[in-house]
This record gives structure tokens, C-alpha cells and sequence, in this order.
């Protein structure tokens, strides 16, 4: 049930939940790019912390940092990989640019985690289906989304009535060894398969009913007009880009590793 | 002057071994608010899904027989030029509703219908004072209590404005209140705006008070077609089991036992007044 | 026996929907717990045969708490029949349905083909032994499903909302099982909003709102108080309406069967002719 909460409509207003959600997602998505650009710690910690301050208006500080928990498990696998590998086949002059590269990949990660967090954070779902339809994707697809989303927690719900239903009649679900546990899930996947497509034909009596398909071109009763603090992010978004692509070729990064003392190891 | 009428209507389900509609003619006048009744599987939800094209256009089969609805013969007519006409509220409100707001949901047909989005937003503000759920606007579907719910279904069907809108047993799901204000707002829009109305429902005790017209279904068959006080007290209406209010039925004891009453009453309303007139002197 | 010592239960969510209920359910009663949506009367039953467990205070069946014991164990003394059969149905017939139940507590073949057949034909449906359930009408199905929770013969039968949906017969079919069910020894439990058909059986009544019990007594008696309803938001049966209309001739205010009221109204009417 809990998985579920991230999906649910979200009440929340900020100057970052109103932006255009195809400002946000471009500005997303060169983070993502500049953090390829760059092996180096130092840059990628100027990634890490620049969305820092979008996490702080949009008032999700608790759920991101919550993100970036999940994410801590695969980044350590990320730290460990390189730097054992990096360790054993002594591909590095010292262990302490060995040390910082392995936690340059580590925070990348964690950057391109993060960023794309943010991301879905601030962005209901249906200013997210808005962008897609003004993007021309075809309606469909987006109906298919919305539609989807909206019933998300509809699901769930159905899913655990069936499965105290079925434990009502003495099914014991985590009985059993592997093949008898899994055997022990067609109750409850019937019944929620069975519910799910006698829905969507009341679904599509309902569509039809209300003339779904009857015009060609299909109106909108909202519009994303790009505002003044879409331009602004947009600006923001060209001079990270640019200022990525400016550090990479001329300027010279200074390597931690060399201000520090050398270590022991 | 009639809105509906339907001759010789008959309906098979493709695959289905009994027909689900043998026959069926009826006539429905323009702002009449009419109960269509009958036992399980007697072919009234069948009927509705004539009434706006879902069959023959959605459901495969042939249609045999002429259905007119607001002019427009159902079966020359797409659905979608049927739903400016006919509206169609179903039994479970959670499938009614697809959009992500209320709002949202209500536009959902005039979105469809390609509809300008000033005079879109103006329906949509209209359609949520009518239903009484302007301050529903923002909320999620799934938020929402089952009463709720169908109120925005039917504000989505209401934006469209037709002039004719079936409810089928929209108040399954609902418990009495629920179920009573439902039937209020079915009512408003009856004699306010003068659409016409066919409610499909078992809840006679609830809904009856509110008919002029009632009509009994048996078996894809239309057994009773009148006056409510009239067909509530018929002896086949009692044979067939339907859910004949229990005003009518201590009417019907009453008689029995000598102690008659002006009339028929089909509300508790109407039973305080005959009963007064009978036993205050 | 089930016993309620002043639980309390939270859902996940945060919603508290049990504030401080007390109950005793004795052998052989018939309860209708009423009141409207919302109220927690199916989180109130599903602390019953241990699907919720109160977060305070302690549910007994037959004095065992049910947070010693798993719901399978509970489900053999307490049976539930579920709002919406279609939640259950998922077998190839009718039959392998009801003996699902049967062969999850462990019954012997023999016995469970005994108890099938003995269910089948207590719910009318031997002709559809070998029919898959998907294939039955929403009136069969809900025969299904209440004959495979029967099937293994729970001493207490709680069913949730069995009214939504069906018409007049029915429920008429519905109720004179029911009360045949409960005559026959079974603690019935019925969880509805359905006034007119409770005002038929006439169980014991428990009125619920928001999280609490506010009454618990006669049918009669609970259904007929206006400040109740109000309090409850239910609608009173209609034969108590219109008595509630007539109080000032001096009639009694308590009535909810159609046959009292005539009886009354009848006596009524004489006495005013002489």
C-alpha cells in the first residue's frame, strides 16, 4: 500500500510545482547530461548541490531525501565496485585518486537520482498528462497514463479486499515453500484480473457515452502557458548547459586528491 | 409531445441463448421523470443501452424493431451524436470516472465533443452548481465518498446538456441518505431544466414519490406501462415481486380489511394524509 | 461467542475508525450492525476473524484474543461472506470453489465431497456443479460465494452489505435464509445500511457513527428514534415514518413491520367508528 502513496494527487503548490512540466524536465535531464560530462568530484558535488534549493521551495525536502535513502543501496554497490576493482587492478597512481574517482561515480549516480526525483516530486500526474498531450503525443497514450494513475489506488485497494477475502476461506499466503507460495497467488490474481477487465468495460461504456471519439480534433479544458518563472528556469537551464560544456573544455579541475595529505594506504 | 419511442424493440446479445429484449414499445414524454423497474435480468439495463446507441453500436447484435430518441433514430445515428442528446449514468460511480480531478472529469465529454475552452469552462462551472459540488472541484476521484462520486458522474453527463438523461440504479452502491440526495438532485434537474428523466432503481420505497410515469419489465418484456398509483397496486406488479413501496402495501392490507382510503399513496408523506383524513375526526 | 473489550483500530493511513467499542455477540444472536458509509461497521466485523487487529484493547472469540491466533484459525469458527463475489470467485466450477475452503482447513476428501454436495443443494445450485462461476448471473455468484463460506459450517456467519444490488426477491430470498440460518443455531452478523430489510428480520441492531456504537437494542426501538436517525444519518423505515407522523392520534411510535401497522391501524380505525 505504502508504494502506492507516491502516486497519490498531491494538494501541494510551490513556484516549482507550477512550472511547465517540459521546462523542468529539460532542466532535469542536462543536469543529467553535465553529470556525465564530468569524472571529477568536485564538479559533480556543484551538481549534487544545485537542485538543493528547488528541493527547499517545493517544500519535499522529507520525500527526497527519502529517494536518495532508497538509492543509497546501489550507490554503495557503485563505490565499492570501483574502488575494489580500481584497488586490485592498480589502475590509479595513489589510492587517493583512486578514493576520489570511486566517490566521483557514487555521486553521480546519486545526482541523476536525485534530479529525476525532484522531478516526479514536483509534477502531479495530470500537469505531467497535460505536458504530454501538448507535446503532441497522441491522446491515447496520455488517456492511457491518466487513466491508469487515477486507478492505481483503486487497485490496490481491490487487491487487499480480495486477498482478505481469500484469507477468510483459509488461505495462508506465506505458508509453504517457493512453488506452493506462488501457486497460492492465483486467488487473488484471478479474481483482481476478472475485476480489472469487467471495469474497463464499464470504462468504455462510459467513454462511449460521452462521445469519446466523436471529434477529431480533441480540445483541452486546461493549457500550460509558459510563464515568467518557466523563462526564468529555462535561462537557468541554458546557462548550466552552457557553463557545463565551458568547465569541461577550458577549465582545468583541481583534483581534491592533491590537497590532501597522502594516505596510509 | 413524445422524446422517446420505441416500436417492437428486440435484442440479443451475441452468444446469449435468450433474447433480452422480446417486443418492447413504449413512448416517453417530454419532461416526464418515468421509473423503469422490474426483477434481475428483465432487460432494463438492456434497454438503456438502446436508449444512447451503446446497442447496436458498442454491443454487437442486431437491433430489431425502431428506437427515436430526441428525434434522432438510434440506429442511423453514432453514439457520440446520440450523447448530445442522451445521457447515460451507470451503476458503479468509481467507472465513471477517469480524470485526476473533478473538474477535469466533468469536461471530459465536452473535451470529447471538441468544445471551445471559455465556453467549456463555463458548462463545467455550471454543471458543478447544478449538482451541488462546486467545492468538489479540486478533489480526486478516489477521495471522494460513493454519494460524491455520482454526482460528479452526473454533473459530467449534465455539462453536455442533453435533453433527456437515463440513470441506471445509480444508487446501488449508495446507502439511503445517499441514495435520497441522489434522487433529489435527479429530481432538481427534472423540474428545473425540464430534462427528462428515466430512472432505473429496486428503491421504490425511496424513488417513487418522484414518478409520473412507471414502467414494469418481466423476462425482456414490458408487463406494465401507467400511472404509478395505478401499477403499484396492479395485481400483477405484485405477482412479479418487485419492490412495491410500503405505503402501497399497508394501503393494499388496509383495503383488505375494510378500512379504505382515498387514494393510493406511494411516499410516507401520502400515507400521513390519507391516514389522517381515514382516522382524525 | 465474541467478545469486543474497547478496542480501538488506526489504519495505516492515519484514520482512526474504531473509537472505544465495547460488544458482546453471544451464541445464536442475530446482529445487524447499521449505521451509514463510513461509520466502521466492516472495520468493526473484520476485527472479528482477525483480518484487522485492534491497535488497543482486545476482540475475544470464544475467549481466545484474536491476536493469538492466525486468521485461517479464525476463519474456521468465524465464516465471511464478502461485499462483492467477484472478489472470490476464481475456480474452473462451482464445485472446485466451494471445496477451496474445505481443503485449505484440511478436510479428507470424503468430507469434502459431502460438505460440497450438502452446500449446493443448500444454496439451489446443484444444477450448476460443473459450471465455471464466471459463466452464473450476479445473483448465482452471490449464491456462490455465500455457499462456500457455508460449506464448512462456521459456527458464526458475518456477511457484509449482502443486500447491495439485488432485487425485491431477492433479498425476500436473502432474508427467510438468513433467518433460517440463525434458527437453525448460527451466529448471524450482518453488516447493512439496508433500513427496509432490517426492519423485516428485526435483529438485534448496533448503530454505529463515526467510530463508536450509539445504540444497541431492538430493531423496534433503535429504527423508530428520530433523534437516533439524525444522529446516524439513516433513513428510518418508511412504516416508522409515517407512524411518526400520526403520534399525535396516540399511536404507538414504534412500529417498523407492515403487518403491526395494519394490525394497530385497523384496531384504531374501529375504536374511532364507535
Amino acid at each position: 500500500m505504502s508504494m502506492f502513496e507516491g502516486f497519490r494527487f498531491r494538494h501541494v503548490t510551490s513556484p516549482i510545482h507550477n512550472r511547465d512540466p517540459r521546462i523542468k524536465f529539460l532542466f532535469v535531464l542536462v543536469i543529467f547530461v553535465i553529470a556525465v560530462f564530468f569524472i571529477e568530484f568536485l564538479p559533480l558535488l556543484v551538481l549534487f548541490f544545485l537542485p538543493l534549493p528547488f528541493v527547499w521551495i517545493a517544500g519535499v525536502r522529507r520525500q527526497w531525501l527519502r529517494s536518495l535513502r532508497g538509492a543509497v543501496f546501489l550507490a554503495s554497490f557503485i563505490f565499492v565496485f570501483n574502488f575494489g576493482f580500481g584497488y586490485l587492478y592498480r589502475s590509479y597512481a595513489t589510492t587517493a585518486v583512486l578514493l576520489e574517482y570511486s566517490l566521483a561515480m557514487t555521486l553521480r549516480f546519486l545526482v541523476m537520482v536525485g534530479s529525476f526525483s525532484i522531478f516526479f516530486l514536483t509534477t502531479s500526474p495530470d500537469h505531467l498528462s497535460l505536458a504530454l498531450e501538448q507535446s503532441h503525443v497522441p491522446y491515447e497514450f496520455t488517456f492511457a497514463f491518466t487513466t491508469a494513475v487515477r486507478f492505481v489506488p483503486v487497485l490496490a485497494e481491490e487487491a487487499q479486499t480480495i486477498m482478505d477475502a481469500q484469507k477468510a476461506r483459509g488461505l495462508e499466503l506465506e505458508r509453504g515453500n517457493f512453488l506452493k507460495r506462488v501457486r497460492n497467488y492465483i486467488p487473488i490474481l484471478i479474481p483482481l484480473i476478472v475485476s480489472a477487465i469487467r471495469r474497463s468495460l464499464e470504462l468504455a461504456e462510459a467513454m462511449e457515452s460521452r462521445a469519446w471519439g466523436s471529434s477529431p480534433k480533441r480540445t483541452n479544458l486546461y493549457v500550460l502557458k509558459i510563464e515568467a518563472g518557466d523563462l526564468i528556469l529555462l535561462a537557468l537551464t541554458i546557462t548550466l548547459l552552457a557553463s557545463g560544456i565551458y568547465v569541461r573544455y577550458f577549465v582545468q579541475i583541481p583534483q581534491l586528491s592533491t590537497f590532501l595529505p597522502p594516505l596510509p594506504f | 409531445m413524445s422524446i422517446i419511442e420505441a416500436q417492437c424493440l428486440t435484442y440479443t446479445y451475441p452468444g446469449a441463448s435468450k433474447q433480452s429484449l422480446k417486443d418492447v414499445s413504449l413512448t416517453i414524454e417530454k419532461g416526464e421523470f418515468a421509473i423503469l423497474t422490474g426483477p434481475s435480468g428483465c432487460g432494463k439495463t438492456t434497454l438503456c443501452r438502446c436508449f444512447n446507441g451503446l446497442i447496436p453500436h458498442f454491443y454487437a447484435g442486431e437491433l430489431r424493431g425502431s428506437l427515436k430518441v430526441a428525434d434522432q433514430s438510434v440506429k442511423e445515428h453514432t453514439i457520440g451524436e446520440m450523447a448530445k442528446r442522451v445521457g447515460l449514468v451507470f451503476q458503479n460511480p468509481e467507472n465513471q470516472l477517469f480524470a485526476l480531478s473533478v473538474e477535469k472529469d466533468v469536461a471530459f465529454g465536452l473535451e470529447n465533443l471538441g468544445m471551445p475552452r471559455e465556453q467549456m469552462q463555463e458548462r463545467v462551472d455550471w454543471a458543478l452548481k447544478m449538482t451541488g459540488i462546486e467545492d468538489l472541484r479540486e478533489r480526486a476521484p478516489h477521495e471522494l465518498s460513493g454519494g460524491q462520486q455520482q454526482r460528479v458522474a452526473i454533473a459530467s453527463v449534465l455539462a453536455m446538456q442533453p435533453n433527456i438523461i437515463v440513470f441506471d440504479e445509480p444508487t446501488s452502491f449508495l446507502d439511503p441518505l445517499g441514495a435520497q440526495r441522489i434522487f433529489e438532485v435527479i429530481s432538481d434537474l427534472n423540474r428545473k431544466l425540464g430534462i427528462t428523466v428515466i430512472l432505473v432503481e429496486h428503491r421504490l420505497d425511496l424513488a417513487a414519490k418522484y414518478a409520473g410515469h412507471v414502467i414494469i419489465m418481466d423476462e425482456g418484456r414490458i408487463v406494465l406501462d401507467g400511472e404509478p398509483r395505478e401499477i403499484f397496486n396492479s395485481e400483477q406488479a405484485w405477482l412479479l415481486g418487485v419492490g412495491i413501496p410500503k405505503a402501497v402495501r399497508l394501503w393494499r392490507l388496509l383495503d383488505e380489511s375494510g378500512v379504505a382510503l382515498k387514494g393510493v399513496p406511494i411516499s410516507s408523506d401520502e400515507a400521513i394524509q390519507r391516514l389522517k383524513e381515514v382516522l382524525w375526526r | 461467542m465474541i467478545e469486543v473489550n474497547d478496542i480501538y483500530f488506526t489504519y495505516p493511513t492515519g484514520v482512526e475508525a474504531l473509537k472505544g467499542i465495547s460488544l458482546t455477540i453471544k451464541d445464536g444472536e442475530f446482529v445487524a450492525i447499521m449505521g451509514q458509509n463510513g461509520a466502521g461497521k466492516t472495520t468493526l466485523v473484520k476485527n472479528f476473524n482477525g483480518l484487522l487487529r485492534p491497535s488497543k484493547g482486545k476482540v475475544l472469540v470464544d475467549g481466545v484474543s484474536t491476536k493469538d491466533v492466525s486468521v485461517a484459525k479464525l476463519a474456521r469458527t468465524v465464516g465471511f461472506v464478502f461485499q462483492n463475489p467477484d472478489h472470490q470467485l476464481f475456480s474452473e466450477t462451482v464445485e472446485e470453489e466451494i471445496a477451496f475452503a474445505l481443503r485449505n482447513f484440511g478436510f479428507d476428501g470424503a468430507t469434502v465431497e459431502k460438505r460440497v454436495t450438502w452446500a449446493l443443494n443448500l444454496l439451489d445450485l446443484a444444477d450448476y456443479r460443473k459450471t465455471s462461476p464466471f459463466m452464473l448471473s450476479g445473483g448465482e455468484r452471490k449464491r456462490v460465494a455465500l455457499a462456500s463460506v457455508l460449506a464448512w459450517d462456521p459456527k458464526v456467519v458475518i456477511l457484509d452489505e449482502p443486500t447491495i444490488g439485488q432485487d425485491h426477491r431477492q433479498k425476500e430470498n436473502l432474508r427467510q435464509f438468513i433467518v433460517q440460518l440463525n434458527e437453525q443455531g448460527k451466529t448471524v452478523v450482518i453488516v447493512t445500511h439496508d433500513v427496509e430489510f432490517v426492519a423485516e428480520c428485526s435483529p438485534r441492531v448496533v448503530l454505529m457513527r463515526e467510530g463508536r456504537i450509539i445504540a444497541d437494542g431492538e430493531a423496534k426501538r433503535i429504527l423508530t428514534d428520530t433523534t437516533l436517525a439524525l444522529e446516524a444519518s439513516i433513513v428510518p423505515p418508511q412504516i416508522a415514518q409515517i407512524f411518526h407522523g400520526l403520534t399525535f392520534l396516540g399511536l404507538p411510535s414504534d412500529v417498523i413491520d407492515v403487518s403491526e401497522a395494519k394490525k394497530i391501524l385497523v384496531e384504531y380505525f374501529r375504536g374511532s367508528q364507535r
